[in-house]
Formats: structure tokens, C-alpha cells, sequence
């Protein structure tokens, strides 16, 4: 990277003692990226952008909410009704949350159809899962706080779960619990295990970014940056399309939060946790839909594990399963665009997570359940069978020898070809 | 070992032998250390004192009438208190154990046949299964019926149809006299 001076002398005073200027313009400026990226690579700095919108919204509600289970619910309708602007930090807070959701799983799709999980870039792939599993505790715990019924009854089939693990199953809720049910115990470490979480989250964050950086950006047709030609600084040109982009994404997050802030929540949830009532209808966040959808597609025991159990290691498994991704898949194009078989089978596995996530909204009877088990099926199908056979049988078009080549039309100067 | 731990610095291979002694031994300690140190900190998560000591529960059942059911609360669960008719005594008793999911009599599950005694949480995922209230569907079996995934209980409280894995807990009680209970 050519050298730099700063022009500001306090800059430079700073930058020459801890050379945080230098990192940030190497990092936010100059960070060479491929020139062909799309609207699909807005949604990583997307996301970014939401989990500083929920730290911030969050730090502020925390100052008005209390982790108590005689208080929790008063003060959160409390947040509603006295204080200032506090429906909007709440309003912001619950659809971000729904925001944050739909960004990742664009960001995750994303990666999934151009191949950017193959090598050089597990490690990168392999923190996203991680982020995604924090943030779907974070979200999971942070649902709890308000302590209506869907808090609590959520939390009490969600943290029963564990007791499917043989042996120390009970034992485990008791400990999760801090007591014999969800209780008081319970909303004071979820409080604070929801505080902690997003940080832990921001700190993944730095390590994904460091490993992108590392390992340079993927790029709509999955090839490799073979040179200086087939790449463009971050700044402008992508700083300027990720605030376009933000743009675009606040009028949708703010349009919910100002006009239709209750949509993606359960009416339930305006009334206070009471133990003693079941809602007709347990459903978790519409995020976790899918999950919940696998979780009870297994209505029957295998040998010696019974249908709970299975239940909750396939619940787990559609999610851990994407860590052995990279070496399920092994293709050597990266890009979908260039696997027409592929492709096929890559739109039926997004339809086949909306037909999860329809399910996993709808009572465990009737059709749902072998309509769950066949979505269950192809779920996993797709990456323990259809890919890795893919990988073997299928014929990928030919790739264009460059970035820059595919990217200027013809009759412009040709660039010369670089080395590898 | 031995020979390396006695032998100055001097040599080479023996001090790295050394070295390698004293890095395994420190990691060793550190680790059994840091475990040792964790516990406290896991168990303190575990309930506390005071959440174990309000863990008994006394009932008076002189007030409940045949076929009337009752819920109270036991550390922090609801119990369901049931004073069952002889219908419903005899047909926990017809019930074959080949035909139960998870196979117990029902004189195993009580201590006095006209009053059943269970924790009213589905042994599925843990919601409250109905049938206390008259007017709650009570399933297929009479008993109790788990809105949350399907789960039918018989009057014995039994596992019958569903994916919950084992029939609803018998708390530990006895009785304090004719008709109270102590629960716990
Ligand atoms: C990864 C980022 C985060 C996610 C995904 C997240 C998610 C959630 C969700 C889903 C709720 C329930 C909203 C509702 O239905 O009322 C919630 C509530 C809450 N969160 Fe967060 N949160 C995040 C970060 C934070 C942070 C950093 C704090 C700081 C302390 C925080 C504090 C709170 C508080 C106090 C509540 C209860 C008030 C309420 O229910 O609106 N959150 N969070
Ligand atoms: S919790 Fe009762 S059936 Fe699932």
C-alpha cells in the first residue's frame, strides 16, 4: 500500500504513535474491490449498520426498563406511553430486530448462490454462522424481556428443548432456569446475557471483516482478482452505493416502525406472561419459523432416539450443517451463474425456506406435518446429497478469463492481461 | 524427566526437555485451575437457596368436589389436583399397559384412587395442557390435552396420543391427614 501523509498535524501525531488512520484508510478507502459487484453485496454493511441502530436503541431503552418479573411488563408499556419518544426507541428496537433478520438472510443467500463460502474464504463463511447463532440468541433472549405471554411461554418451549438431551436434560433446564420454571432467575440473566451478546456479535464482526480483507471480496461471477484492472477502491464508488443502499433500507425499517410497527410481532404479546395460561398458539418470531417448522417435523422415534430428541438435533443441525458447507460443496466454480444445474436446485431450496417458514406459522396437523418432513427432506437433501453429487456430475459453463474483461464492452482499449 | 530437572541449563536438548516439562505443567495447572474456577460461577446459576426453600406446597382438598379439578402452585408450576369420579377411576384402571405409551399402572400413580396429583406441564415442551377448566377440551382420553403440539393425557394423566415422551409427573406428597395434602 503506497505510503500516506496526513495533512492534519494532530492526525498525524495520533497516526504515527497508533496507526488507527492508516488501518481505517487502508480498510474504508483504498480496500481494493472488485469492480462488477452487485446489489446483492449491499447487505453486509447493511447489516453492520443495524447492529449499531439495535446497540444504540437498546443501551436506551435498558435505561428504562426493568428486569424484574413484577415490573418487567409495566415498564416496557411504560417505555410506550411516558416516555419520551420511547415507543420510537422501542418501535425501532422490535422492527430492527425484524430488519436485522431479513438483511442476514439476504446477505447469507447471497453467499449461498455465488459460491462465496468455497475456498479461499470458509473462515469468513464459517464467523457468519457463528454471527448468525449469537444474534439468533440475542434475538431469542431479547423477546423474553418484555414478559408477555409470547416472552414467556416462547421461552419455556424454547429452554424445555434442552431436556431432550439424554440423562443431564433436566438437570440442564433446571440450571438455564435458575429455578423449577421460567421465572424471575430466568429475565435477569436473559437481561443480561441480551446486554452482552451484541457485543460479543460486534467483536465477530471485526474477525469476519478481517478474514474478508484477508481473502478480498467474491464477486458476482466468482472468479479471482487477477490484477489491479478488475478491481476499484472501496471509496467512493462502494461507500456511495452501501448509503444508497441504506437509503433504500430506511424507508422500508422506518415505514414499519412509524406505520405498521406491530406487523411483524404477536398480538399475545401485549399481555403480561401469566403461568398458568397457555396461549392457544405458540409461534416464535416469524425469523425462526423455519427452524421451528424442522424442529417438529419429527413426529416419530428412530431406534433409540425419540422423536423430541430428533427434533431438537435437526433443529440444530439446519443450522451447524452450513459450518461444513465449503466441503459438502465441491464444485470448483464458485458462482451459480455459471452452474446451470445448480441454479435450479438453489431457487427450490429458497422457495423450500419459505414453505419452512409458512409451516413452522401453522398447527402441528393435518397436511403440515408430511408437508414438514418433505421440507425437512430437501432441506438437508440439498447439501448432503444434492450438492456434493453436483460437485461430480454437474457440466459448469465456461468463466470469462477476467473480471475486467466481462465487465468493459467490447470495443474499449483491452486491458492487458495480468500474471497470477 | 527426572534427569532433565536435575541437569543445569547447560544442554541443549535436555533444557528443552525441561522447558517442555515446565510448559505442559503450568498449561496443566492452569487449565485444572481455570475449570476449578468456573464452577462456582456455572452453580451459581443453579437456583438458589431461597428458590429451593419455598419448595413445599400444603393443599386442603375437603372443598373439592367428585369430578372437580384443582391447580396449585408448586415451585413456580402449576400442579393439577384431581378428584375423580369412579368413571373416570375405572377407565384409568381398563387402560391395557400394551396399549400406553409409557407403560404405568394407575395404582402406581396414585395414593388414594379418587385423587390423581400431577405437575400440569406438558412433558413435550412444557406448556400448560387443558382440561382443568369445565368447558376445556380434555382430548381424546378425558384427561388433559396439550393445545401446543397435540398431546392427549387420560384421566390417569398418561402419555396416550402425541409427541410428548412420558406421562405427566407425579410430584412427591403424602397425606398430612384425611384431607390435606403437603406437595414437595
Ligand atoms: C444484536 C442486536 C440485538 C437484537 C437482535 C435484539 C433483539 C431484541 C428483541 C427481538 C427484543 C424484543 C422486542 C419486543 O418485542 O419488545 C428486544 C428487547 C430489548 N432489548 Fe434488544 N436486541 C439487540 C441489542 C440490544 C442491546 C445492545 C441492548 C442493550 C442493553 C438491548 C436491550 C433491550 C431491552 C432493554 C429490551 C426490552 C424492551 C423491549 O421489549 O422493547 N438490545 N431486543
Ligand atoms: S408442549 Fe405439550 S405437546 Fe408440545
Amino acid at each position: 500500500m503506497a505510503e500516506y501523509t496526513w495533512k492534519s498535524p494532530t492526525v498525524r501525531w495520533v497516526d504515527e504513535r497508533m496507526p488507527v488512520f492508516t488501518l481505517m484508510r487502508e480498510h474504508l478507502v483504498d480496500y481494493p474491490s472488485p469492480k462488477n459487484l452487485n446489489y446483492w453485496w449491499n447487505f453486509g454493511s447493511l447489516a453492520g449498520i443495524v447492529l449499531v441502530i439495535m446497540i444504540v436503541t437498546g443501551i436506551f431503552l435498558a435505561m428504562h426498563y426493568t428486569a424484574h418479573v413484577d415490573h418487567a411488563f409495566e415498564s416496557v408499556q411504560r417505555i410506550m406511553r411516558d416516555v419520551n419518544y420511547g415507543w420510537l426507541v422501542r418501535y425501532i428496537h422490535m422492527n430492527g430486530a425484524s430488519f436485522f433478520f431479513i438483511v442476514v438472510y439476504i446477505h447469507i443467500f447471497r453467499g449461498l448462490y455465488y459460491g462465496s463460502y468455497k475456498p479461499p474464504r470458509e473462515l469468513l463463511w464459517m464467523i457468519g454462522v457463528i454471527i448468525l447463532l449469537v444474534m439468533m440468541a440475542t434475538a431469542f433472549t431479547g423477546y423474553v424481556l418484555p414478559w408477555g405471554q409470547m416472552s414467556f411461554w416462547g421461552a419455556t418451549v424454547i429452554t424445555s428443548l434442552f431436556s431432550a438431551i439424554p440423562l443431564v436434560g433436566d438437570d440442564i433446564v433446571v440450571w438455564l432456569w435458575g429455578g423449577f420454571s421460567v421465572d424471575n432467575p430466568t429475565l435477569n440473566r436473559f437481561f443480561a446475557l441480551h446486554y452482552l451478546m451484541p457485543f460479543i456479535i460486534f467483536a465477530l464482526v471485526f474477525l469476519h471483516l478481517w478474514a474478508l480483507h484477508t481473502k478480498k471480496s467474491n464477486n458476482p461471477l466468482g472468479i479471482d482478482i487477477k490484477g489491479p484492472q478488475d478491481t476499484i477502491p472501496f471509496s467512493p464508488y462502494y461507500t456511495i452505493k452501501d448509503l444508497f443502499g441504506l437509503g433504500v433500507l430506511l424507508i422500508f425499517f422506518l415505514g414499519f416502525s412509524f406505520f405498521a410497527p406491530d406487523f411483524f410481532g404477536e398480538p399475545d404479546n401485549y399481555m403480561k406472561a401469566d403461568p398458568l395460561q397457555t396461549p392457544a398458539h405458540i409461534v416464535p418470531e416469524w425469523y425462526f419459523l423455519p427452524f421451528y417448522a424442522i424442529l417438529r417435523a419429527f413426529t416419530f422415534d428412530i431406534w433409540f432416539l425419540s422423536a423430541k430428541l430428533l427434533g431438537v438435533i435437526a433443529m440444530f443441525g439446519s443450522i451447524l450443517i452450513l459450518l461444513f458447507l465449503p466441503w459438502l460443496d465441491r464444485s470448483p466454480v464458485r458462482s451459480g451463474r455459471f452452474r446451470p444445474v445448480f441454479k435450479v436446485f438453489f431457487w427450490l431450496f429458497v422457495l423450500n425456506c419459505f414453505v419452512l417458514g409458512v409451516v413452522g406459522g401453522n398447527p402441528a396437523e393435518g397436511f403440515w406435518i408430511p408437508l414438514s418432513q418433505a421440507s425437512t427432506a430437501y432441506y438437508f437433501g440439498y447439501f448432503l446429497v444434492i450438492l456434493p453429487l453436483l460437485g461430480i456430475f454437474e457440466k459448469p459453463l465456461a468463466l470469462p478469463s477476467s473480471i475486467s474483461e466481462a465487465v468493459v464492452s467490447k470495443g474499449h482499449s483491452p486491458v492487458p492481461e495480468a500474471a497470477e | 524427566m527426572a534427569d532433565s530437572v536435575s541437569s543445569p541449563s547447560g544442554q541443549q536438548d535436555e533444557g528443552e526437555t525441561r522447558r517442555d516439562f515446565l510448559l505442559v505443567t503450568t498449561a496443566t495447572v492452569g487449565v485444572v485451575g481455570v475449570a476449578l474456577a468456573a464452577w462456582p460461577f456455572i452453580h451459581s446459576m443453579n437456583p438458589a437457596a431461597d428458590t429451593l426453600a419455598v419448595a413445599t406446597t400444603g393443599v386442603d382438598l375437603a372443598p373439592i368436589d367428585p369430578g372437580q379439578r384443582i391447580t396449585v402452585m408448586w415451585r413456580g408450576k402449576p400442579v393439577f389436583i384431581s378428584h375423580r369420579t369412579e368413571a373416570e377411576i375405572e377407565a384409568a384402571r381398563a387402560a391395557a399397559l400394551g396399549d400406553l405409551m409409557h407403560p404405568e399402572p394407575d395404582d402406581a400413580r396414585v395414593v388414594e384412587p379418587q385423587w390423581l396429583v400431577v405437575v400440569g406441564v406438558c412433558t413435550h415442551l412444557g406448556c400448560i395442557p387443558l382440561g382443568q377448566r369445565s368447558g376445556d377440551p380434555r382430548g381424546e382420553y378425558q384427561g388433559w390435552f396439550c393445545p401446543c403440539h397435540g398431546s392427549h393425557y387420560d384421566t390417569s394423566g398418561r402419555i396416550r396420543r402425541g409427541p410428548a415422551p412420558t406421562n405427566l409427573e407425579v410430584p412427591p406428597y403424602e397425606f398430612v391427614d384425611d384431607t390435606t395434602i403437603q406437595i414437595g
